[in-house]
């Protein structure tokens, strides 16, 4: 005799279709990673091999050079989107609400840099005193960025705070709207140039022998790299980052061990700024171009970094950045390119966001995300 | 005894009223604990006490009244104001930081003082008190076990060097074998000199180990006597001791 058919049996059978369609997807997206790598693997020891000149006949096979390049450039994008990633992730911590207004603090530190480098430029500073004025460049980025954050902060998010998590976040998408514009009203619509970098800091150059990279790629992955280590210091090991993860894990206890949740909010928004700034300019050198759109992209791929990386924690933000970052390099010509398909460098927005939609199906808390209880969110 | 010696009360409540929107919980709420004294509030739900608590600290404003600390008028003062000058809380269901470590809940209770090494001497003292939370220092205050959040919970409190604890239910949610040692701890934490202000529905239990009792009804302070006294009280013993 069939089960009768009751609300129950019906709920838990939509969830078994639901779950036998997951676990659907779950296996054709593997299995199509695993098919692409061994064709690239085959592609790679013989480039006109059976199966590649069925179905890549113009397969060539990548040299170790080129592959260093795509893995180098994949780290360096990987490491800004993970320095952006770090202020989606700690906003989420603290307040549970998506900051999408924060790639707008990226490109308000990315327009601060081109203004100040361009001023210093034209001044004659930028060519006589590099370094230095580098340095300048980078603390008013800094500031203004971490400026713009804390504002937002406080005008938009502060007079919401208590109400449903929806509002906030529809906010933030009006407040991105709202900088973009101002972007445009200010410094006008069009692209904008920083000014030329010194030969010595852009050219490739050897590293411990064997790995020849670009200097400004160089440069984007240590600055990262102090950054993430200064930001680990702050918050595991000073007193404001001990009321951070207090008031991350609960306003109201935090509040009475004495601690000012409103300023450690604030903090938390000034923090991320003050990383957005840093990627911003780290941005602006790589590509030595900004537009008021300039923020939309790597923010968007920045809070797909920091899902993947398992939102609210600040090691997976950094983590799922260089994830992503070294994927939309790496993946079209090593998983898409043995099937194929044409022109895969203009897939790598599409490769990230597959990144994104495949570590969810795998592993839905991302890579280092712990399960956050309904108590603990609550 | 300590109404006697002339000092004044460490925490007071002068003719308060608190409202939350328009229903009005407390109703000229009036009461003193002294330096050292351990005292209970009793209640049915609904009766107030959490919302007591929270005026003593700072985390309700009350619509009509005073909240005095020390003999100082502190209702307008922020909660850290008064953490800072010796009111501290374990809140009901201890509500530990549960993803951070053990060590990192105690020294959050230490937040507002920034004496290292009188923290440290005190760290030291709860781990004499409790030498199982030493152990379980490095550990998420998560995955510790209900009697042992308990004791983190205590010790962070500790930690801010209070003269007064207040206790919101410190016995809800336990294993019935673990309330007999927790007010254990209360005697111990009180016998080391900290005033105690508990909130209990364990009437019994926390009559027997207190010096004075109140009992709120609706918002309304009213028996207010020795604990000996009220646990003579026959109509206390048919309302809240569930005996006939």
């Amino acid at each position: 005799m069939p089960p009768p058919v009751t609300a129950e049996n019906n709920k838990l059978n939509r969830r078994l279709g639901v779950d036998a369609f997951l676990t659907f997807m779950r296996v054709v997206m593997s299995t199509f990673v695993i098919l692409g790598l061994l064709m690239f693997i085959g592609q790679q020891i013989d480039p006109d091999n059976f199966v590649a000149s069925r179905i890549n006949p113009d397969a060539t096979g990548l040299t170790a050079a080129q592959f260093e390049g795509l893995v180098i450039s994949g780290l360096s994008q990987g490491a800004m989107y993970g320095l952006i990633a770090l202020g989606y992730s700690m906003v989420y911590g603290v307040l549970g609400f998506i900051n999408f207004a924060h790639g707008e603090v990226f490109m308000v530190g990315a327009m601060t840099g081109m203004i100040t480098s361009n001023k210093l430029d034209e001044s004659g500073a930028w060519e006589s005193n590099f370094l230095l004025s580098l340095l300048f460049v980078l603390v008013i980025a800094i500031i203004c960025s971490t400026l713009t954050a804390i504002i937002m902060e406080r005008v938009a998010y502060r007079p919401l705070r208590g109400s449903p998590r929806l509002i906030p976040l529809i906010t933030s998408i009006g407040v991105s709207f709202f900088i973009q514009n101002v972007s445009v009203v200010l410094l006008g619509p069009g692209a904008k140039s920083y000014p030329t970098l010194p030969e010595w800091l852009s050219k490739k150059r050897e590293l411990l022998g064997f790995v020849t990279i670009e200097g400004t790629r160089l440069m984007v992955l240590v600055v990262a790299a102090i950054s993430m280590v200064a930001l680990w210091y702050l918050v595991e090991r000073t007193k404001i980052g001990k009321a951070m993860r207090a008031v991350a894990e609960d306003k109201e206890i935090a509040s009475l061990m004495g601690i000012n949740v409103n300023r450690t909010i604030v903090t938390t928004f000034a923090v991320g700024g003050a990383m957005a700034g840093v990627a911003g300019i780290l941005w602006g050198l790589l590509f030595r171009s900004v537009v008021h759109t300039t923020g939309f992209l790597p923010g968007i791929k920045a809070f797909s970094a920091a899902v993947v990386g398992g939102i609210g924690n600040m090691g997976g933000a950094m983590a799922g950045g260089i994830t992503l970052g070294s994927a939309e390099s790496v993946a079209p010509l090593i998983l898409l390119e043995p099937w194929g398909i044409d022109g895969v460098s203009q897939l790598k927005d599409a490769v990230a966001f597959l990144v994104l939609i495949f570590v969810l199906l795998v592993k839905p808390t991302g890579l280092f995300g712990e399960r956050l209880s309904t108590e603990d969110r609550a | 005894m300590s109404d006697t010696d002339g000092a004044p009360p460490l925490l007071e409540m002068r003719g308060v009223n608190t409202h939350y929107g328009a229903v009005h919980i407390l109703k000229d709420v009036e009461f003193s604990i002294y330096p050292g004294e351990l005292v209970c509030l009793l209640g049915g739900n609904a009766s107030g006490k959490s919302t007591t608590l929270k005026t003593l600290l700072g985390m309700v404003a009350p619509t009509t009244g005073d909240v005095l600390l020390n003999g100082e008028i502190v209702t307008d003062e922020s909660i850290s104001y008064r953490v800072e000058r010796g009111v501290t809380m374990v809140p009901e269901n201890r509500r530990l930081f549960k993803r951070l470590s053990v060590k990192d809940n105690l020294e959050l209770g230490a937040f507002l003082r920034s004496d290292r090494s009188a923290i440290d001497a005190d760290l030291e003292r709860i781990f004499e008190m409790f030498p199982r939370v030493k152990e379980r220092l490095s550990q998420k205050a998560g995955t510790l076990s209900g009697g042992e959040q308990q004791m983190v919970a205590m010790g962070r409190a500790l930690m801010s060097d209070p003269k007064v604890l207040l206790m919101d239910e410190p016995s809800m949610g336990l294993a019935p074998a673990l309330v007999q040692t927790n007010f254990e701890l209360i005697k111990q934490i009180h016998s080391q000199g900290v005033a105690i202000f508990v909130v209990e529905q364990n009437a019994n239990m926390a009559l027997s180990i207190a010096d004075r009792g109140w009992v709120l009804q609706t918002g309304r302070v009213v028996l207010d006597d020795t604990a000996e006294a009220l646990l003579a009280n026959p109509h206390l013993r048919a309302s809240y001791l569930g005996e006939t």
